[in-house]
């Protein structure tokens, strides 16, 4: 029966020839996965699913993009609104590798400083933070140095 | 590579030793004309008319020259300027920006944005090292050291940026004790206690203020701001607590000093000011000489 669920589940997104497939992405942050990767301005071949039954997130998304392979700190970006998200290398239709995105020790833009008071909320600058901790996640503002938790990270 | 002061912790405890010594020898010697045919920027985009004065002082001490403007009414910021703009145009004309800005992190951008040196002079809640470091020299001169020290400090602890920078700064020091005074809703705020207890510094907090200041070598007065209750009544309670009056000090050290960032609106009560020990003027002094020593240091003139 599970096999047969997994079967299905896999028809619903064809499969691609060469390429990532990003799986394990929360069905409600899969376009903004798509916007921090730049997915929505390049000319590759891109199939995406949303809402499909996971047992571990509810509802996931995934995406898969053809030719293209991402470097780490590129994909780690989408750490924060994905931390579970797996990606498979595809090679000849074969998945050649499988990976796992890790939060990295700093981020640049993404995330907004929770601080209203800071620079980075009053005028154009792309934000720095320094990752402190990572579970739960703990970001330093390079700028007003004030500490933006996971419970008050919103996003560009 | 540019030398910028924007938070305390930019400098190391060899760079605050070498301020202390050359705040002393400006002191000793407060005109010099280190800063001859040089301009220094000093924009005030938030009104601060005591550290604007000492700043130019400073300047005018080590014969520099002076651009700039006292309040944002009175620049470009007012037509709608990004700071970002401002300090592109300033760092063509200036060879030094000392700046003041409401916005936390707006000192931190500027010097990431101007190929001359920034100097903070307080950047909204956020820091406000010049001021840091002429609280130390004022330690330094009245002690005769930054280690051992017994340091209370006292009145808005949740807050006040001047006492969460000296605090980082004497942690650099040997053997340092604090005692923080605060209302439960002012108290000093966990990171500065974690950050005390990975040191293995000792630290004991009081919520009264009383007879415990015996054991004082710096007390360190910060105001209880009205504005920083939510509740009228919480505060009702709790101003006339923090007041330090004269009769106070009969059982503390003799060697202790009183000191305040100012302006102070009525928790030093005004009989303090002839004791000995109050030395919040003196302090305000000792600015100017810091101020000479961080310039030099920054535009490597000394």
């Amino acid at each position: 029966m599970q096999d047969e669920q997994k079967k299905k589940l896999k028809l619903k997104v064809s499969a691609i020839k060469e390429g990532t497939v990003i799986d394990h992405i929360p069905a409600k942050n899969l376009f903004k996965v798509i916007s921090i990767l730049g997915l929505d301005s390049i000319n590759n071949q891109i199939t995406f699913g949303t809402n499909l039954e996971s047992g571990k997130l509810g509802y996931k998304a995934i995406v898969k993009v053809s030719n293209k392979f991402f470097e780490d700190d590129e994909i780690n970006k989408i750490a924060l609104i994905a931390p579970h998200a797996k990606l498979n290398i595809i090679r000849d239709y074969e998945v050649v590798e499988k990976k796992v995105v890790e939060i990295p020790d700093s981020i640049q833009g993404i995330v907004k400083c929770f601080n209203p008071k800071c620079i980075t909320n009053n005028e154009r600058i792309t934000t720095s933070f320094k990752v402190v901790e990572k579970e739960p996640i703990s970001l330093k503002c390079r700028y007003c140095e004030k500490l933006t938790n996971s419970n008050q990270i919103s996003m560009y | 590579m540019k030398k910028d002061l924007i938070s305390i912790t930019d400098f190391s405890k060899d760079e605050y030793l070498k301020i202390m010594k050359l705040a002393a020898e400006f002191e000793e010697n407060p005109n010099q004309d280190l800063l001859k045919g040089k301009v220094i920027a000093t924009l005030f985009f938030e009104p601060s008319t005591r550290t604007r004065l000492s700043f130019e002082t400073a300047i005018n001490r080590l014969g520099g020259k002076i651009i700039g403007f006292a309040d944002p009414d009175s620049s470009s910021a007012s037509k709608g300027e990004t700071l970002h703009d401002t300090i592109k145009m300033v760092s063509n004309y200036a060879d030094l920006i000392v700046m003041r800005h409401p916005l936390e992190g707006a000192a931190r951008y500027a010097a990431e944005v101007s190929p001359v040196p920034v100097i903070n002079a307080g950047d909204g809640a956020n820091q406000h090292p010049t001021q840091t470091l002429l609280d130390m020299y004022s330690i330094l001169k009245t002690q005769g050291s930054l280690d051992n020290l017994n340091i209370f400090l006292v009145g808005d602890l949740k807050y006040g940026r001047t006492v969460h920078s000296l605090l980082m700064a004497m942690s650099e020091f040997e053997n340092p004790i604090f005692n923080f005074v605060a209302p439960p809703v002012l108290e000093m705020p966990d990171e500065y206690k974690i950050f005390l207890r990975e040191k293995g510094i000792k630290y004991y907090e009081h919520s009264e203020f009383t007879d415990i200041i015996s054991a004082a070598d710096i007390i360190y007065m910060t105001r209880v701001q009205k504005e920083r209750f939510s509740d009228p009544i919480e505060y009702e309670q709790v101003k006339n607590i923090y007041i330090l009056r004269n009769s106070m000090l009969e059982k503390t050290r003799p060697n202790v000093k009183i000191l305040h960032p100012l302006p102070r609106v009525n928790e030093i009560h005004t009989d303090v000011d002839t004791s000995e020990k109050a030395y919040y003027f003196t302090q305000a002094r000792n600015g100017v000489f810091t101020r000479e020593a961080i310039i030099s240091h920054i535009m490597n003139l000394k």
